[in-house]
């Protein structure tokens, strides 16, 4: 190992940098003055009951809803931080395509039914202007192996999948690019328990790999204990508890979080 | 070694302090039950030098696992410094918590928690991948632990879940060892093993102590902690009357 490796790891500047991000639906709270910093390599997981506003913020975040208040700074690179918000329509839909992935909770929401497996893969390649074929199609093959797809479905449609394998698919689509952000909502949901353990492997694995940060949404607080850093927990579209997953967890400090916690199986 | 270079920064001379507390306090408020908050204890403090094994003691429910788990980062501190390899734990951030896991502050708990799937052997190297030893050298580090634990070798392929809980215990161990961590917690590492497994673990923990690890020990074995520990705190003596 080398010597300082320790101090040297932790990064100095966030990849994302959210502060009182805000958004209400005429009279009711989406989510509010929500604010938090995500460095690189780190995974957070947004818990909390339905209708809290975890998807309402991962899609303030990932630009799909415009908050009514409060910035979302991206590190791009060479540019610095930039509030994405501010950004030009082509220019943020240039960043949903490179740097950032969004993995939705329908995989339907996220795969194009009337494209081949490989085409669903392929199509983001090429809008980031890969041209050639074979390397495309071999781009392709490589992906859908990882996410355990067998090579003679390439040219299938995802209608003739099951549930699992186009979230699955929908992975691949999403992580072929090699984006740095990825964001997910219930990436697990509505998933048989054997197909779940599958997708949270392949999961760690692409963390661990490739460097990702991302931002999890899930009901499911065993899932955010294997793949989450940390934690932040939600309630009537406010932040009452963050910190590293383990901890809220095994020791949560706000009532809310406590009672969260009890009410599911220990894992 | 993996470690070795890293122990160049970690292990202070001899006098100075590996892990140190001072004015911990730690209370449990259950909302859900009155909301009352139970004070477990205040002003904790001690100091582990490199190279030394301290005991903590006391009865039962004294607060001996807690103080580990705030130690750790897993329980958080209401107030109090915990400083580990010049890290804060009380006052870190999460990642940088994370990184002291990795690199300095080895943590063997009571039960070993495993990821589904995950054979033994991957289980037990997985502490030096994330330093970044190479996955040969990672997993022949694991499985030279796991043989001298005496767990059997067509187990090593398969998950610990089904595992009984002597050898879950074990390979939690192995696991703990794997990487030459600075500084080592162990919860009662002894407990649930023969007499042969015990002696293995009793060397294990002379030779993490030989190399210069500050280490912090809950052990309810007096012959164990007789022979290894250098020095006892007890943690009753930071109780606070309710
Ligand atoms: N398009 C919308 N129009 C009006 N209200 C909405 C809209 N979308 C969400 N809401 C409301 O905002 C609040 C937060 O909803 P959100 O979908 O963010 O919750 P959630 O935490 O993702 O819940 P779930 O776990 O059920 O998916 C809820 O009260 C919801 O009814
Ligand atoms: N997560 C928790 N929530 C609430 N109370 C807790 C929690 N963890 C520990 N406690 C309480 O803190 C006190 C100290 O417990 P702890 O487990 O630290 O004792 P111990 O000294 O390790 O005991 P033993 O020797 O039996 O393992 C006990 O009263 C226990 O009930
Ligand atoms: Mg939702
Ligand atoms: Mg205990």
């Amino acid at each position: 190992m080398r010597a300082g490796a320790f101090r040297a790891e932790a990064p100095v500047a966030p990849i994302l940098s959210v502060r009182g991000l805000t958004k209400r639906y005429g009279g009711r709270v989406g989510c509010e003055d929500v604010g938090f910093d995500l460095y690189p390599g780190e995974v957070m997981g947004i818990v909390g009951e339905s209708g809290s506003g975890k998807s309402t913020l991962l899609n303030c975040l990932a630009g799909h809803l415009r908050p009514d208040a409060g910035e979302v700074l991206f590190d791009l690179g060479k540019d610095g931080m930039r509030d994405t918000l501010a950004l030009s329509e082509p220019e943020r839909r240039r960043l949903a395509r490179t740097d950032w992935a969004f993995v939705h909770q329908n995989p339907r929401d996220g795969l194009r039914m009337t494209v081949s497996a490989g085409g669903n893969v392929g199509e983001r390649l090429m809008a980031v202007g890969a041209r050639n074929y074979g390397a495309i199609r071999a781009s392709a093959l490589d992906w859908l192996g990882r996410v355990e797809i067998a090579a003679d479905r390439i040219d299938d449609r995802p209608a003739a999948f099951s549930g699992g394998m186009q979230q699955r698919l929908q992975i691949a689509r999403n992580l072929v690019t090699g984006p740095r952000l990825v964001f997910m909502d219930e990436p697990t949901g509505g998933l048989d328990v054997s197909v779940q353990a599958r997708l949270l492997d392949l999961l760690r694995g692409l963390v661990r790999d490739m460097g990702l940060s991302a931002v999890i949404v899930t009901h499911d607080l065993a899932v955010v204990r294997l793949l989450a850093h940390r934690l932040m927990v939600m309630k009537g579209g406010r932040v009452v508890e963050t910190g590293l997953t383990d901890q809220v967890l095994d020791d949560p400090q706000h009532g809310y979080t406590q009672l969260l916690v009890s009410s599911v199986l220990q894992v | 070694m993996a470690g070795g270079a890293a122990m160049g920064i970690w292990a202070k001379k001899k006098d100075q302090a590996m892990i140190e507390l001072s004015g911990v306090a730690k209370s449990f408020t259950l909302y859900n039950q009155g909301g009352a908050a139970i004070p477990v204890m205040a002003g904790a403090a001690l100091s582990v030098a490199p190279g030394e094994c301290v005991a903590l003691t006391g009865a039962s429910g004294a607060g001996k696992s807690t103080l580990m788990r705030m130690i750790h980062g897993n329980y958080l501190a209401a107030s109090g410094r915990i400083v580990v390899g010049g890290l804060d734990v009380a006052a870190a951030e999460p990642r940088e918590i994370l990184a002291l896991r990795r690199h300095v502050l080895g943590y063997v708990s009571q039960f070993l928690r495993v990821v589904p799937r995950v054979p033994t052997l991957d289980v037990v190297a997985e502490p030096l991948l994330a330093v970044g030893v190479p996955v040969e050298a990672a997993r022949d580090r694991a499985a030279a632990l796991l043989a001298r634990l005496n767990i059997p070798r067509p187990l090593w392929d398969l998950s610990p879940t089904t595992f009984s809980g002597g050898e879950q215990q074990r390979v939690n161990i192995a696991r703990g060892f794997a990487h030459d961590y600075p500084a080592l917690l162990l919860d009662e590492p002894t407990a649930s093993l023969d007499p042969g497994n015990r002696e293995v673990v009793l060397e294990l923990i002379e030779a993490a102590k030989a190399r210069g690890a500050a280490i912090l020990g809950i052990f309810h074995d007096a012959g164990a902690r007789a022979r290894v520990c250098d020095r006892e705190v007890d943690v009753s003596a930071f109780a606070v009357a309710p």
